[in-house]
């Protein structure tokens, strides 16, 4: 009871100052509107830019003064970029290695995230504590000799290096190392009950088939979470195929946009369908955001936890 | 971040909870076999991850530091240089320390602008406002395009003729004091190819990850504090520094580190859309390391500029660590002093 009125008096004691100017506080809030409203339109204004781009005509591009919307709205860019020679094949590629690549993180981390959250074994300390170091190491300092791994190997301009390393919970170059996938998954599972493994285990249920049937069944949104900030990732990455592959039909869209500058024909420049370009690479990343956007938005914020 | 104190404590508490009622020799024995399982299956679960490591982490950065002692080029013989790479990249190498002044300027630029641009964000997003989430889904966007898409998109907003921003530059001149600001090339302009690729950061963090963050941990401040702080008569600003930012500094502090690592390491965006120019303008560290790499492949002296920046790097984040002892706040957290 007392708790209560400490609590409404404590309440009360603030939001009177800003009851006494109404109008003050309604002026400050469509202020602060103001402020996000102009921040978002500036934001926006590149994509706006490369969307308004893409459906105009190249003399239209370059046009002084630039003009902000095509006079006729060129859609048929986007069938044009379509007939760019390989761009179909870019855009399967880039789907291809994201996916295989995505699957291959989720997989081998949330493995290793189960044996974190769940197990006891030697040097387990001193394993999880390199998960996290591997987040702080720079790229080139493993780039380069796996580069000449996979040289050795006979890899280069094949897929395995963009692909196979995932299996084992390796990721270049990403703001996200693996190390922070297998922590976010033992997070998650650590918020599991212990009794349902006890459960299992007093059931007979051997250690995998805890993992596949109460773990799995439980964790999608861990697993939504790490899929789709990989996904993300993967589609924009750049630097890996760029040095992999030097075959123009097996780039994906990243290293492919690079080839849009110039026609390579006659030369002539297609800034109008290299925007359409970037578009269509965008679009997937903003709609795989939308559909995941709760998992996204949390898994950045487990990132920072713990400061 | 985390601290090795806090692993696995939920682990094992009430597990053996059977086997430790009885003491007789059978259930020691069954729990030395159930011990030994739990080991095993767990090397499994790791078993990926562990070979990952070994081959495509641990394994080649040691062998990259080995090789930067030596004279590689790749396809090539071997032939042992001892210090000569080194010697080379601090003393010879006309390149190095420019692009290593440059790197700097770009962080020491970028990071402060763009860490405090993703707090005032994240501010703002924290005034409970209507049309909150719609704004912090507006904010992000930038920061999921594809960085390569990003670049070109900006090549052509900064064009030096055709731009918008110089169009738009030129109409609030004509505005403002009636005549036109002429705006420069930006990318093909020495001076502000740099300042041209922050943009492009800057644009990506102001509304990303970090602003995200900060907003996870701006909500987790107790409103508490801030009622007895207005109660005492504190002012927006005495708040913002006496509340907000002790109660964030981890956040901060997190942000800040990684902000760095990224900036430092920044490549994608001076790769397509200037490739290092003009006259070396944005030949940052890591082009550097890439020209000299996979386009000469010198991989010897790859591996040399590659263990520069992981020394420095790691040296750095060491000293921010020493450093965070002194402004970083951790709550409930006891100290002295």
């Amino acid at each position: 009871m007392a708790e209560q009125v400490a609590r409404t008096s404590r309440a009360a004691a603030v939001p009177s100052r800003d009851l006494l100017h109404p109008a003050r506080r309604l002026l400050g809030r469509f202020g602060l509107h103001l402020i996000a409203v102009l921040i978002g339109a500036l934001l926006m204004l590149p994509f706006y830019w490369a969307v308004s781009s893409s459906l105009k005509q190249i003399t239209e591009v370059r046009q002084i003064p630039p003009i902000w919307w095509p006079s006729v709205a060129q859609w048929h860019n986007y069938a044009d970029v379509w007939r760019v020679r390989f761009f179909p094949s870019w855009v399967w590629n880039s789907v291809f290695l994201t996916v295989i690549a995505t699957t291959g993180t989720v997989v081998s981390s949330s493995l290793a995230g189960y044996a974190f959250a769940r197990f006891r074994f030697p040097a387990k300390n001193l394993l999880f504590s390199v998960t996290l170091a591997t987040l702080m190491l720079p790229v080139y300092v493993v780039l380069i000799p796996n580069y000449m791994l996979f040289w050795q190997l006979g890899w280069l301009n094949t897929y395995l290096p963009l692909t196979l390393p995932f299996w084992f919970g390796t990721t270049f170059s990403s703001f996200y190392g693996t190390g922070f996938f297998i922590f976010l998954f033992r997070q998650f599972f650590m918020t599991i009950p212990l009794e349902l493994d006890e459960a299992a285990r007093i059931d007979g249920a051997s250690y995998p088939r805890i993992f596949w049937s109460i773990m799995l069944p439980l964790s999608g949104p861990a697993f939504a979470t790490v899929a789709i900030i990989q996904g993300i990732a993967q589609w924009n990455s750049f630097l890996p195929p760029l040095i992999i592959l030097n075959r123009p039909e097996a780039y994906p869209l990243s290293v492919g946009l690079r080839y849009f500058v110039v026609n390579p024909g006659d030369g002539l420049p297609r800034d109008h369908l290299l925007m359409a370009a970037a578009v269509i690479m965008t679009l997937p990343v903003i709609l795989l955001f939308f559909i995941g956007q709760r998992y996204f938005v949390r898994g950045v914020v487990m990132s920072g936890i713990k400061g | 971040m985390i601290g090795p104190q806090e692993i696995g404590t939920r682990n094992g508490a009430g597990r053996y909870v059977l086997a430790q009622a009885t003491t007789t020799a059978r259930v020691t024995e069954a729990k030395g076999r159930l011990r030994r399982e739990e080991v095993f299956w767990a090397y499994i679960f790791l078993l990926p991850w562990i070979i990952g490591l070994v081959l495509f982490i641990v394994g080649p950065m040691l062998f990259s530091l080995g090789l930067s002692f030596f004279t590689y080029t790749l396809g090539r013989d071997y032939s042992f240089a001892g210090l000569d790479n080194w010697i080379r990249a601090f003393t010879k190498d006309e390149l190095f320390w420019p692009s290593v002044g440059r790197t700097l300027l770009y962080a020491a630029v970028l990071v402060p602008l763009s860490v405090f641009g993703a707090l005032g964000t994240a501010m703002l997003l924290n005034q409970r406002l209507r049309f909150t989430t719609f704004y912090r889904t507006v904010f992000f966007l930038p920061h999921l395009a594809p960085i390569v898409a990003a670049a070109y998109i900006w090549l052509l907003l900064l064009n030096g003729t055709y731009g918008l921003v110089n169009e738009l530059l030129w109409q609030i001149g004509l505005l403002v004091q009636g005549a036109g600001i002429k705006g420069p090339t930006w990318f093909g302009d020495p001076v502000w190819a740099l300042p041209s690729l922050m943009a492009i950061a800057f644009w990506g963090a102001v509304g990303g990850n970090m602003m995200v963050i900060f907003l996870a941990s701006l909500q987790g401040i107790p409103q508490e504090l801030y009622e007895v702080a207005s109660i005492d008569g504190a002012n927006a600003w005495a708040r913002f520094w006496h509340v907000t930012l002790p109660m964030i500094s981890p956040t901060l502090f997190f942000n800040f580190v990684l902000a760095c690592i990224l900036a430092i390491q920044a490549f994608e965006a001076a790769f397509v859309a200037t490739g290092g120019g003009p006259a070396y303008a944005t030949w940052l560290y890591s082009l550097h390391i890439y020209r000299n790499t996979f386009e000469f492949f010198d991989m010897g002296y790859g591996s040399t500029l590659a263990w520069i920046l992981f020394i420095v790097l790691s040296a750095f984040t060491y000293f921010q660590f020493r450093a965070s002892r002194s402004w970083v706040y951790y709550a409930g957290e006891t100290r002295d002093g």
